[in-house]
């Protein structure tokens, strides 16, 4: 009697040790990955936080780090960005509220999603080739804003497609029956009841999708974007009418993760500095976005909730 | 429209009611609208192979396929020429291989801790910290894997040259633990709780249970994830482009530095190629391979992840 | 039939008298229902139901889980259409326009604007309480501002809900307490004067003050409206209803008029039922 209840004693310290040497082992896995980024975050701004000044962020490129600024790189961020987003966000709310309201049961339904759950696995330097091939030469478009929008729109397609299907999903089905049962055709449906509600979810993916389009660097370069460029596309804007022209869409370009490459492909350490600026600033700008999308998505389980 | 007055309708009003007709038409039409942008992605698929295949041809016309598979060197620019993919292909497997060598036991761990052990509070926190970490762009993990982490561990690991494998193979596998612990965590608790409650009942410490039971009920999952990373960490450019060097080197050393598929194809797109050259027609190749590699471990994911699913 | 076992309806003082008298006048068909059979997939949920509908009566369906009074409700306003697999056969006529509901030649969206429905679970739109009511009348192409106010209204006064809400039509729907939603989801259902109301299991989700409001509220409505209930609940179909369906795995046992189901049923099961036999 007492042995058994002795060995039992045994059994449950034994395990009961395990599993605090497991949970131990755990957080200290979750403290070396926290440390990694924080070491990033620290190395990068003790690199390059100093060189962030008004004149860095308004100055061309230069063969003098001391001088270089990423004028031209934030613009063409931002102008990419403007594209990327116009094109992926309503071809992937497209394509993942037809999959999700419209699509049958059938062999083609599981095509395109075999494809899509495909196309987020693929290689962001294959879309580069991708754009190469098919935008920069088969269709001539050249090396221009355009084409850079364009691949960044493919590759962040799949995110946006699925964050719409999950968020589409999690809308109530109550909210669907009583707008059917009120007597509302499948659009009315869709884009009275279903996307309103699913809106804070596919913002969500939407920011993500950006955040991650805003770091790529593979594709970009390979569709050719300059990496020194000492000038800006032409303005959107202009005096006479129509008073918006389109003519930068079909300019060179450099964007911000290229031009952090291309200084720290220099070896002088000066232009390190420079890399390590430009690095700061893109670190802020993905972990704010997601950050925020992080926060939406916390805010959206909250309201649910009640 | 309908309701000038307020006699109850007919059926046979509605049925003649031309707004109700414009607005069937409006839905069918959008239905239309819809259904193309999702066979867009099945047009994306057909454009990258087809750009792959007929970009490459110009190579594979030229360049026997044995000796692309077998040569051990690859100078496409020289003018003794050679065009042997085994230097990047083994550079390439080396960095993936090396980041499967950090992400799998961390991600073991990470994904039992948080799927059996840690409570909601600390979830919480946790996974918005992890999907911080795979927010980071990859050029920035290129910098750091470059100036900081390579002249840090040169200090520890004799050897070790400016240029290696090892470091950015180390980071690669920090940046896919988030995919891995997301997917591997997904499954796990997808495992219902009565298989988990069988274990403890039988006085089986919570360790126990997450690598004997549930991680074998969650096997095809958490698989699924494994798979699906080294699929990223293959495909992965920018960190390996810094910091492993644009030296295509045949090695099985990984202190050394040695050119990647991807790091390839970027130095070569920052040079100026001739279009319709064989050098130029050497991206696509190499890009072809590559896209083969990461197809194959990607639809072998995405089978698993779906059997998974279906059994549970 | 031997009606010794005690039944509900044999207290004295029982819940069957005090329902309030039945609208004048003999009770013309609404619609009918033949030979109605329904599948989910390869499941047969209903063996061939038939039953009279009569005009401004309460019609409830009862019976135990399970026994397809909900798939019996829902076709009628073929929101079975939603989903895939399903498959009807037999009919539903609607008397006033000699056409068949469940037929494949009418679309599912036109019988819905003549059916409405109130679902077990109150779910008002996230819109404003005004925007609930007018969101049938909209689908309906109804533009005119003073002639929606007007619907709203009467709609909203029909569910006795609008000495409650008329100060606050533009403040969100889901402020209002659960019974207050799941009136405006009756004045919602009403707002486009359907021909048939369907109500399923509306109060099992609300406390007795609540279900005590609708069931007065019920009382009123069906001098206007055709109302066909799904209940759980035994004595609220016995308080409530002129006509009694009671049905068990799929097929209609037994109809008649409610005092009689309750009273003096025809089939054993129905007994059993009613007196709490099984269920």
């Amino acid at each position: 009697m007492t042995s058994q209840t002795k060995s039992e004693g045994r059994i449950v310290a034994v395990s009961r040790g395990q599993d605090m040497a497991f949970a131990v082992l755990g957080v200290a896995v979750l403290v070396l990955a926290m440390s990694l980024l924080a070491a990033l975050i620290i190395d990068l701004m003790r690199d390059g936080l100093s060189r962030i000044d008004l004149q860095f962020l308004t100055e061309f490129p230069s063969r003098r780090p001391a001088s270089a600024g990423i004028l031209s790189a934030w613009v063409g961020t931002t102008l990419i960005m403007f594209v990327t987003a116009l094109l992926a966000i309503p071809l992937g709310v497209g394509a993942g509220v037809y999959l999700e309201e419209y699509a049958p049961k059938n062999w083609m339904t599981d095509v395109i999603d075999v494809n899509i759950s495909n196309l987020a696995g693929v290689p962001s330097i294959i879309y580069g080739l991708l754009a190469l091939g098919f935008f920069v030469y088969a269709l001539q478009l050249g090396q221009t804003i355009l084409v850079g929008g364009l691949v960044l729109a493919l590759l962040i397609l799949p995110i946006v497609i699925v964050a719409t299907r999950e968020a589409v999903r999690s809308v109530p089905s109550g909210l669907r029956e009583s707008a059917y049962g009120v007597g509302c055709n499948r659009w009315q449906v869709v884009w009275r009841y279903v996307l309103p509600s699913a809106r804070p979810g596919i913002l969500t993916g939407a920011i993500v999708g950006l955040s991650r389009a805003i770091g790529e660097t593979a594709p970009i370069i390979t569709i050719g974007a300059l990496t020194f460029i000492a000038f800006l596309p032409p303005s959107p804007l202009q005096g006479t009418p129509p008073f918006v022209n389109f003519d930068w869409l079909d300019s060179p370009f450099t964007v911000m993760p290229i031009q952090m490459f291309n200084w720290l492909s220099r070896p002088q350490e000066a232009f390190h500095v420079n890399a390590a600026a430009t690095g700061v600033l893109l670190l802020l700008m993905t972990l704010v976005m997601n950050g925020f999308a992080i926060f939406l998505r916390y805010h959206l389980r909250r309201s649910l909730r009640t | 429209m309908l309701e000038q007055n307020s006699e109850p309708m007919t059926l046979a009003a509605l049925q003649n009611s031309g707004f109700l007709r414009r607005g069937r038409l409006l839905s069918q039409a959008m239905g239309v609208l819809l259904f193309l942008c999702a066979a867009l992605s099945v047009l994306i698929t057909g454009a990258i192979v087809w750009v792959l295949v007929s970009e490459s041809w110009i190579f594979f016309s030229q360049i026997p396929l044995l000796s692309f598979l077998t040569d051990t060197q690859w100078t496409p620019v020289f003018t003794d020429a050679h065009y042997g993919i085994l230097p990047l292909l083994t550079a390439t497997l080396w960095a993936a291989g090396i980041a499967m060598a950090v992400a799998t036991p961390l991600g073991l761990i990470l994904s039992v801790y948080l799927s059996e052990f840690a409570g909601t509070r600390v979830r919480e926190i946790l996974k918005p910290i992890l999907e911080l970490l795979a927010a980071v762009p990859t050029v920035v993990f290129g910098y750091f894997a470059l100036l900081f982490l390579t002249p840090l561990a040169r200090q520890f690991i004799p050897g070790l040259s400016g240029f290696n494998l090892l470091v950015p193979g180390f980071v690669m596998g920090m940046m896919i633990l988030p995919y891995v612990v997301s997917i591997s965590e997904d499954a796990m608790r997808a495992v219902p709780m009565s298989l988990r409650e069988g274990a403890y009942a039988l006085g089986m410490s919570r360790l126990r249970t997450g690598f004997t039971v549930v991680i074998p009920a969650a096997f095809s999952g958490v698989t699924a994830a494994y798979l699906l990373a080294f699929s990223r960490a293959v495909g992965e450019t920018m960190v390996v482009a810094i910091a492993a060097g644009q030296n295509p080197n045949l090695t099985g050393d990984p202190r050394e530095g040695a050119a990647t598929i991807t790091a390839y194809i970027v130095q070569m797109s920052l040079g100026d190629l001739p279009h319709g050259s064989v050098a130029y027609a050497t991206i696509f190749a190499t890009g072809l391979v590559l896209f083969l590699i990461t197809l194959a471990f990607n639809v072998l994911g995405f089978l698993l992840r779906r059997k998974f699913r279906e059994a549970y | 039939m031997n009606i010794s076992a005690p039944s509900i309806a044999s207290q004295p003082g029982s819940i069957v008298d005090q329902k309030s008298s039945a609208p004048e006048g003999k009770a013309s068909l609404r619609a009918s229902v033949k030979d109605l059979k329904f599948w989910y997939g390869k499941f047969q949920a209903l063996h061939g139901v038939s039953m009279p509908i009569y005009d401004r009566r309460v019609t409830s369906i009862i019976g135990p889980s399970g026994c397809g009074k909900s798939t019996l409700l829902r076709c009628f306003n073929r929101i079975h259409d939603l989903y895939p697999g399903i498959r009807y056969e037999g009919e539903i006529a609607l008397e006033s326009e000699d056409v068949n509901l469940v037929s494949k030649s009418v679309d599912p969206i036109l019988v819905r604007l003549l059916v409405g429905m109130v679902f077990q679970k109150p779910n008002p739109f996230p819109k404003s309480i005004f925007e609930n009511v007018a969101a049938g009348l909209y689908v309906r192409g109804m533009r005119n501002k003073s002639l929606l106010h007007a619907r709203v209204e009467q709609a909203l006064r029909q569910a006795a809900l609008w000495d409650e809400v008329k100060d606050r039509l533009n403040k969100p729907a889901y402020e209002l307490s659960g019974g207050q939603q799941q009136r405006l989801c009756i004045a919602r259902a009403l707002a486009p004067q359907p021909k048939l109301l369907l109500l399923d299991e509306p109060t099992s989700a609300l406390d007795p003050i609540a279900t005590a409001k609708i069931e007065e509220l019920i009382d009123q409505l069906v001098k206007d409206v055709t109302i066909i209930i799904v209940t759980h609940n035994m004595a609220q179909a016995a308080r409530i209803s002129h006509h009694t369906a009671f049905m068990h795995l799929g097929t209609l046992v037994e109809f008649g008029e409610t005092e009689q189901i309750f009273t003096n049923p025809r089939e054993k099961k129905t007994q059993d039922y009613v007196t709490g036999r099984f269920g």
